[in-house]
């Protein structure tokens, strides 16, 4: 049974005007495995998903699914598959007990067998109590199992889940893991795509895809492996690590580094011995530990390690000075739409030159609380200071003295890149000489040059992050908001894009920044825990960690942030 | 064609519109609004306009004439002795017009210049009315001249008018039947196409398209909800216009209905071909008004009559299955069951249907592209 093959793509391409979505894959997946999808945002996997699906023809190629090829006939092949779209497709106004009846019905489960189905299906989903509810009303998590079930209601052979975790808490995502480990004991293949690289790490086999290609096939392990030997944290340097990443990766035995709680990661070029590395860590009062080797660091070394230098912008900008301590403060800060309290009493403050991370999955009050320190939303109680401006009767000045990059991008798709630089610089009132110098500036730094008769909608996601930052930053403000900067984006563009948050820091700004995103939050030297609306706990990655340590081995972020959710839970029972 | 999906997909169709308060504003509360809108508010009846009556013969004749204007039921006449006070009145729209009686009013009668017996000036800048006051001032003249002037244009024949049908001449009696079309061609075709674009939007179309479910059972579990939801509409519409705005209505349900069964197919294909040339529900909605609501209110006969359309604009009329629905509904309340009407609009309706059905299943797609 597991040596059948489910699906055999030979050489499918696909284009979309001027965009090659998917460039010549061939590809066999076996029966009873977990196969992962994995690659940036735009890198082809969700056209592969459709292809595979019968959503959508391949230019040319052959892809031949559970027996059927896809340009034949579509609809006998739907009898044979699950398919799971990234925007779920639940019917929100209907309740779940609906939207399971439609789907049994629409798959051809007999009405004897429905309600059995319905029974194993909520507990495994544990949505048992909530049938009644509209599925609008469910939580992202416990949308994405609902479509889950939906999708795999009749037992396909083939279960394809596009991006299934994306704005899922941890917890659901545990529940969704051990739904898929149970259809694969039944010997049903699945296909998880994710631009996570820590999910990849968990299937058995992934396609590592990159601008329509294939970069990689096998299993996850065995590409790390190359890695054994390679990693390290380097520990014990508390002071200026971020000027020192800089430092780092200039050093040309090193092919990557990333900020990790109070340690740096480094990954080394192949064939270069750690003495190097242990000679600098000693030469800074450090210590160098070896660690093994994660699918990230293996995905960089694949693409030619981490591209990122020194942030030419950071280098020009001057030292913000002041006399605050505390350049963003909140006192039990509280924001209620109607009956629904988005953000619950919310307390911390934020000191000069530090990053600070607001983490939690989508839903939780990240986003909310963000815009009301941003004077984008009124504030219903409490109160907050910006840059030393209160917010409840100084917004102006508040906001005039914070750059603000939103989650979707917030540039004009009818002005060119230029036009939009012109834009964003006279709102933030820049103008004659200065306004010329500083977008000159950002065109310089952010490499904007090729890119300004463009218009910004056709840029990659790399670009179209650089300009929104570029626009953030130009009237230089000491403080700095981002909001979900590095969604979707992969890991080479989102290290490039934190050099520059690295290099705006050590001149003293101070940057706040919401993920829910876990790695992201190892870059922050302090972290918010939202959870329903609340800040469940506050203090440094590190801290976190240890704090939720049970067994010897240091837990993950994501690990820590389930326990802490469980600990919340348990203590309001 | 499987029951079952069918079936499941109508359920689903069936709950998401009671759950709907857009749709449910469409089929039950605009047809309220327009109906109290075009029972009431507007009205095409000329009544009382305010006319200035310039009176410079003093004689006793005239003042006979004079009367006979105050008298009419439909103009409003404020009499004056110089034709300098009626200006300001006309530019400023106070008044629609005047007629003046001149002061050799008694030599020109006895000279028989019937024709030159009065002047009557108008304001043209509303030409209908402008029209109105004209002939209608006219007709008050030979009226006068022939029952008191003895041997003069005397018309050997009394002619006497009847109106049949709509005997009070009552617009709203032949604007509220309209009113329903307007209501039906809302549900079939904005609705329709509104509801296929949001499926696009919300990506729940991809998930029924990777189910088993036959583009057939989508397209037919998504209209049938919706041909019933007209049907009970058009029984609404119409049981309010007979008795909350006292419309009557000569013909049966059974006609109503079999004309309304008729005009939602084309209707409802024409919401699905919409919806498969836009996917979103912006354009969806904005094609639909362009394509079906306009041409519902200009082009139908329902405010405009169409004969008195230029030509071209009078063959593409023949095009619009609202056209011979509206004519129908006129028919069904103003006079009754005329069979050998309903039939062949029945007909053109089911053939303009089944036209854009085709194109319809043509373009509807089963992949995502």
């Amino acid at each position: 049974m597991t040596s059948e093959t489910v699906v055999e793509l030979s050489e499918v391409t696909k284009r979309f005007g001027s965009v090659q979505a998917v460039a010549g894959v061939s590809a066999s997946i076996p029966a009873g495995r977990l196969i992962g999808l994995v690659g940036p945002d735009g890198a082809g996997k969700t056209t592969l998903m459709r292809i595979m699906a019968g959503l959508i023809l391949p230019a040319s190629g052959r892809a031949v699914v559970v027996g059927h090829d896809s340009a034949d006939d579509n609809e006998s092949l739907a009898d044979d598959i699950g398919y799971m779209p990234q925007q779920f497709g639940l019917y929100e106004d209907l309740t779940v007990q609906e939207n399971l009846q439609l789907y049994a019905d629409l798959r051809g489960v007999a009405r004897k067998k429905q309600a059995e189905t319905f029974a194993t299906l909520l507990r495994l989903t544990r949505l048992a109590k909530f049938t009644g509810r509209l599925a609008g009303r469910l939580s992202g998590g416990m949308k994405q199992k609902l479509g889950l079930a939906c999708a795999l209601m009749a037992r396909p052979k083939l279960l394809l889940l596009d991006e299934p975790s994306v704005g899922v808490d941890p917890v659901s995502r545990q529940d969704l893991w051990a739904m898929v480990e149970d259809l694969l004991k039944g010997g049903m293949a699945v296909v998880w795509a994710t631009s996570y690289l820590d999910e990849a790490e968990r299937c058995s086999s992934v396609f590592l895809l990159s601008e329509g290609k294939v970069l990689y096939s096998g299993a996850p392990k065995k590409l790390t492996d190359r890695l054994e030997g390679r990693s390290f944290l380097l520990r014990g340097i508390v002071t200026q690590r971020r000027k020192l990443l800089a430092d780092l990766m200039e050093q040309t035995f090193i092919s990557d580094a990333v900020v990790h709680g109070e340690s740096i990661r480094v990954v080394l070029h192949e064939g270069r011995s750690p003495e190097e590395l242990g000679k600098l860590a000693t030469s800074l009062g450090g210590k160098i530990e070896a660690v093994p080797p994660r699918f990230e660091d293996a995905f960089i070394d694949l693409l030619g390690g981490s591209s990122s230098r020194r942030s030419r912008i950071a280098e020009k900008m001057p030292e913000v000075t002041g006399s605050e301590t505390n350049i963003i403060a909140c006192d039990h800060l509280t924001k209620k739409f109607g009956n629904f309290t988005a953000t619950d009493n919310v307390s911390f403050a934020v000191g000069r030159g530090e990053i600070f991370g607001l983490l939690g999955p989508n839903g939780a009050g990240k986003s909310t609380t963000f815009k009301m320190l941003c004077g984008l939303l009124s504030i219903t109680e409490g109160s907050a200071t910006v840059g030393g401006h209160e917010l409840l009767n100084a917004s102006k000045k508040a906001k005039l003295s914070l750059g603000y990059m939103a989650q979707k991008f917030s540039l004009y798709g009818l002005l060119s890149v230029k036009q939009n630089l012109d834009f964003f610089a006279g709102v933030y009132g820049l103008s004659g000489k200065v306004k010329k110098e500083r977008i000159a500036e950002v065109i310089d730094a952010f490499s904007l040059g090729p890119f300004l008769n463009s218009d910004p909608a056709k840029l990659s996601l790399g670009y179209r992050q650089r300009l929104a930052l570029a626009c953030a930053i130009m009237h230089r403000p000491p403080v700095l908001f981002l909001d979900e900067p590095t969604s979707g984006v992969d890991p080479i563009t989102r290290r490039e894009f934190w050099s520059h948050i690295n290099g705006f820091v050590s001149k003293g700004m101070t940057v706040m920044v919401t993920t829910h995103f876990m790695e992201e939050a190892e870059y922050c030297d302090r972290i918010g825990l939202m959870y329903a609306a609340k800040i469940i706990a506050l203090d440094t990655p590190d801290a976190l960690k240890k704090g939720a340590q049970q067994g010897p081995e240091e837990p993950t972020m994501e690990e820590a942030f389930i326990h802490l959710i469980k600990q919340q839970e348990e203590q309001q029972i | 064609m499987n029951i079952i999906r069918l079936m499941a997909l109508m359920r689903k169709e069936s709950l998401q519109i009671v759950r709907d308060p857009a749709a449910i504003a469409i089929a039950f509360v605009l047809p309220v609004l327009l109906l109290i809108l075009f029972s009431t508010a507007i009205s095409l009846d000329i009544k009382q306009i305010p006319i200035a009556l310039v009176q410079k013969s003093t004689s006793t004749r005239a003042a006979s004439l004079a009367a006979a204007f105050t008298g009419t039921k439909y103009f409003k006449v404020t009499v004056v002795r110089n034709k300098k006070v009626v200006v300001d009145p006309l530019i400023a729209n106070e008044i629609n017009g005047f007629v003046e009686i001149p002061g050799d009013f008694d030599q020109k009668l006895a000279s028989g210049d019937i024709d030159g017996l009065i002047h009557i000036v108008t304001d043209a800048s509303q030409p209908n009315t402008a029209a109105f006051v004209s002939n209608y001032a006219r007709m008050v003249v030979s009226t006068w001249v022939a029952s008191h002037v003895s041997g003069l244009a005397a018309s050997p024949v009394a002619i006497t008018s009847r109106v049949w049908f709509n005997p009070d001449v009552e617009s709203k009696n032949f604007l509220v039947p309209g009113a329903i079309g307007i209501v039906m061609t809302m549900i079939g075709t904005l609705l329709t196409a509104l509801v296929i674009a949001r499926e696009w939007e919300r990506g729940s179309m991809e998930a029924l398209l990777s189910t088993p479910a036959r583009s057939a059972e989508i397209l037919v579990g998504k209209m049938l909800p919706y041909f019933i939801l007209g049907l009970i509409t058009t029984l609404f519409a119409a049981g309010l216009a007979q008795w909350v705005f006292n419309v009557p209505m000569r013909g049966s349900w059974f006609a109503l209905l079999s004309l309304s069964a008729a005009f939602l197919l084309p209707a409802l294909a024409q919401g699905l071909l919409i919806s498969t040339l836009a996917k979103n529900q912006f354009i969806a909605s904005v094609l639909a008004l362009l394509s079906a609501f306009l041409p519902a209110f200009l082009l139908s006969g329902f405010l405009f009559e169409i004969d008195s359309m230029p030509t071209v604009i009078q063959w593409f009329t023949a095009l619009l299955a609202v056209k011979y629905y509206i004519i129908g509904l006129q028919t069904v309340f103003i006079a009754g069951d005329v069979w050998s009407l309903f039939l062949p609009n029945i007909g053109f309706m089911l053939l303009i249907g089944a036209v854009m059905m085709f194109l319809a299943k043509l373009k509807t797609p089963t992949r995502l592209e």
